[in-house]
């Protein structure tokens, strides 16, 4: 197997890496987190929209990482590593939601004696 | 590997381009497992998240600018990574090097914040035996900074391989791979970041 | 669309694998951390929450006995195919159902626990779930039929396990839809029709498949058949044995038994069924024998039985093309494949078995006894961990540290090459041999 370095050595899937894509990557992964931070800090009353900004802000620089760090765009030659993080994301769904659902509906239809136990055991919530 | 090597160059043959993609893809699809392994622990601690049992909450225990700083410093780290891999495409073997080693301190940084914070729960009490809560938040947490241990000790050794043998083909796939383990343990800590701390501190 | 069944089978199945097992990886480490170092994330006081690993060793469970069944279902689609001489029957269909099952695999984990507290909403949805999910398996069982159907049918001994997986795994899984429905399995959960359900899945199903499996490919592996006769007669055994020991499990659940019990009043009146279930243990017990010495049989024997032209079953498929066993390469050039079934097709059209090819280089993996020792010490790591012989455990991690690291200097020289004179060399010997 040839094993010459040259100059465009780099594997196909980071053909697309670049210093402004770095950049940009880097500088709005910050303003992103500095944004959730103030958010948080910042934010005196119980305000209701807290909990969707936090996870749009999250989201927003879950893609901005991806595209920019992670190189994954629909350009690429390999196509699949976008296919295999569909699949991820709705099993990760799936696992993350359907848990929460069913423990939360668990732990909502204690009968009385149960929560008595349960508090106890909690030691109080 | 002398420089006139290097210059005289040479395109990449089919199988090499065949070995990097393969090892590439397989590489991402054991990510996206890593992802499913930490999805397992987000749920439990989502589960755990208000089972305190008469200890501390997030927000009582959280110190929230030193976590900023935590998530500015990986940030950073991949930045400074991601600086090397340019720096690889050019064949400037001593950027990379020097690039590597800023991610490497970077990333001690980043344990040396993490770890005493560690410590000095357990010194006051607040272990992971204190809590459903407390057991989750070190397990989710400890994860992601074992994650981060693994892949400095790799990087050690690539820098070894790096200046042993130089930016041979081999090794700039390697400085691939782990690029992509780096970049992902920063994707996982936006979720700690949203999720642990920026949720624990509003108490949403 | 011309992959064989089998190859789709064991890519969904591995697919499956691939995302349930870190569940079980996160499921089964936050329980060595609570009995290790006192977390507590199942524990009853403290502040943890017991049902959170049942729910969660469940979200792995259910995706797990489908990566059981469908390299399974994926052998019965080569088989049944084969020994039908047609092509296999709906074969997109067939397709759609492997990936339909896979995704619906993450959907249905809460039948595992039904009774457990849940209500209407949750318990109704997963309830629903699993019913769909018994849709698609299904098409399969009527897609092996029709296949049958108007085939020329030769009872080898691979079919003679499809034969008597497809009627039980029917039952069985009809057993399971009645068991989908909450209010049903309210009844009927923990008890004997569960027992004899899942069962049914696993010995018909899972196991019976495998056994046609590995009757089917051994002679490519091994060069040589196995005895027919004793895989038959094991058979019977297994098939009847398994009826005798099934049937009375779910009259006996349909009556309220128990499962996990180690005795049951006599004034059940009980203990005749409990007979005759025993009995079917026994005749199995004689088909597995039967299985056993067949093996000692069939070596003994295998002068008689060699697998001269690689193709002991007039297959359908590529891998019948290859001598058995095969070269270490399998196939010095890689076929061309125009449609399903090439192998069939190219016999039905007579195509001419020399002609000239043109030879290239093959590359080959070395060999490398590193995935023995990654399995030796993981081996160690986990029953270590189980025994709390924590200084072991260390140890067996860093020896898997170093073994990593070790390979690692390897990767880039880990193929080697075989010149295409010595292949076009090995080819002509083979087609001598053939000839």
């Amino acid at each position: 197997m040839s094993d010459h370095a040259g100059p465009s050595i780099l594997p196909a899937e980071m053909r697309s890496a670049s210093l402004r894509g770095y950049i940009f990557g880097f500088a709005g992964s910050i303003v992103l987190t500095v944004a959730a931070y103030l958010l948080v800090i910042g934010h005196a009353s119980t305000n209701g929209g807290l909990l969707p900004a936090l996870v749009l802000l999250a989201m927003v620089q879950f893609a901005v990482q991806l595209v920019f760090f992670l190189h994954l765009n629909t350009r690429t030659q390999q196509r699949w590593r976008l296919h295999m993080l569909g699949a991820m994301v709705i099993v990760v769904l799936i696992l993350v939601i359907g848990s929460l659902w069913i423990m939360g509906n668990l732990n909502a239809r204690m009968t009385p004696a149960q929560k008595q136990q349960y508090m106890s055991a909690q030691g109080g919530l | 590997m002398s420089a006139a090597e290097l210059a005289a160059g040479g395109h990449a043959d089919a199988r090499d381009i065949e070995v990097d993609a393969k090892a590439i893809f397989g590489f991402w699809v054991y990510l996206m497992t890593d992802c499913v392994l930490f999805a397992g622990l987000f749920a439990t601690y989502a589960v755990l998240r208000d089972n305190t049992f008469g200890g501390p909450a997030g927000y009582q225990i959280f110190n929230m600018p030193e976590v900023l700083v935590e998530t500015l410093v990986l940030l950073m780290s991949s930045f400074t990574y991601g600086l090397g891999v340019l720096a690889a495409r050019g064949n400037r073997e001593a950027q990379v090097l020097g690039w590597f080693a800023a991610t490497f301190v970077l990333g001690l940084v980043f344990l040396s914040i993490e770890v005493p914070d560690f410590h000095s729960l357990v010194t006051q009490g607040n272990s992971w035996t204190r809590s459903g809560f407390l057991s989750a938040y070190f397990t989710l947490v400890g994860t992601h900074g074992l994650h981060i241990t693994i892949g400095l000790l790799w990087m050690a050794v690539l820098v070894v391989r790096v200046r042993r043998t130089g930016l041979t083909r081999g090794n700039v796939r390697r400085l691939t791979l782990l690029s992509l383990f780096w970049h992902f343990l920063d994707l996982v800590w936006i979720f700690i970041f949203t999720i642990v701390y920026l949720m624990g501190a509003a108490r949403v | 669309m011309k992959m064989p069944m089998f190859a789709w089978s064991v890519l969904c199945s591995m697919f499956l694998a691939m995302f349930a097992f870190p569940i079980l990886t996160v499921t089964l480490a936050l329980l060595f951390l609570d009995r290790a170092i006192g977390t507590h994330f199942f524990t009853a006081a403290g502040g943890g929450n017991v049902m959170m690993y049942v729910n969660l060793i469940w979200a792995w469970g259910h995706p797990e006995v489908y990566i059981l069944v469908l390299p399974a279902f994926g052998i019965y689609s080569e088989v049944v195919a084969t020994f039908s001489r047609k092509p296999l029957f709906g074969y997109a269909s067939m397709v759609a159902a492997l990936v339909a099952i896979t995704i619906l695999a993450f959907s249905v984990w809460v039948h595992h626990f039904f009774t457990m507290g849940a209500g209407a909403d949750v318990n109704g949805f997963f309830g629903i779930m699993t019913m769909i999910i018994a849709v698609p398996t299904g098409v399969k069982i009527f897609n092996w039929l029709a296949t049958m159907f108007r085939g020329r049918i030769e009872l080898a001994a691979p079919m003679y396990w499809f034969m008597g997986f497809v009627g039980l795994f029917t039952i069985g899984g009809v057993a399971g839809v009645m068991l989908a429905m909450p209010a049903i399995d309210f009844q009927l959960h923990n008890g004997l029709f569960l027992v004899a359900h899942f069962h049914t899945m696993l010995v018909s199903g899972v196991l019976f498949g495998d056994f046609a499996g590995l009757i089917y490919w051994f002679p490519k592996v091994c060069g040589f058949r196995l005895n027919e006769r004793l895989l038959k007669y094991s058979f019977w055994c297994w098939f009847i044995g398994f009826i005798v020991v099934l049937v009375p499990l779910y009259i006996l659940g349909f009556m309220g038994a128990t499962r996990r019990l180690d005795h049951y009043a006599a004034s059940t009146g009980w203990q005749p069924l409990f007979i005759v279930s025993g009995l079917g243990s026994l005749i199995i017990a004689a088909g597995l024998g039967l299985l056993i010495l067949q093996i000692g049989v069939s070596i003994r024997q295998r002068a008689a039985t060699r697998d001269v032209d690689g193709d002991p079953w007039n297959g359908r498929t590529l891998e019948w093309t290859t001598t058995s066993p095969p070269p270490v390469y399998n196939f010095a050039t890689i076929p061309v494949v125009h449609g399903r079934d090439p192998f069939w097709a190219a016999k039905q059209q007579g195509a001419a078995p020399s002609e000239t090819r043109v030879f290239s280089d093959v590359h080959m993996p070395k060999n490398t006894p590193v995935g023995m020792f990654v399995g030796g010490l993981a081996f160690v790591v986990g029953f270590t961990l189980i025994w709390h012989i924590y200084w072991l455990t260390i140890l067996a991690v860093l020896g898997l540290l170093i073994t990593a690291a070790i390979r690692t200097t390897s990767t880039d020289d880990s193929e080697y090459t075989i010149p295409a004179a010595e292949v076009a060399r090995l080819e002509s010997a083979r087609q001598v041999e053939f000839a």
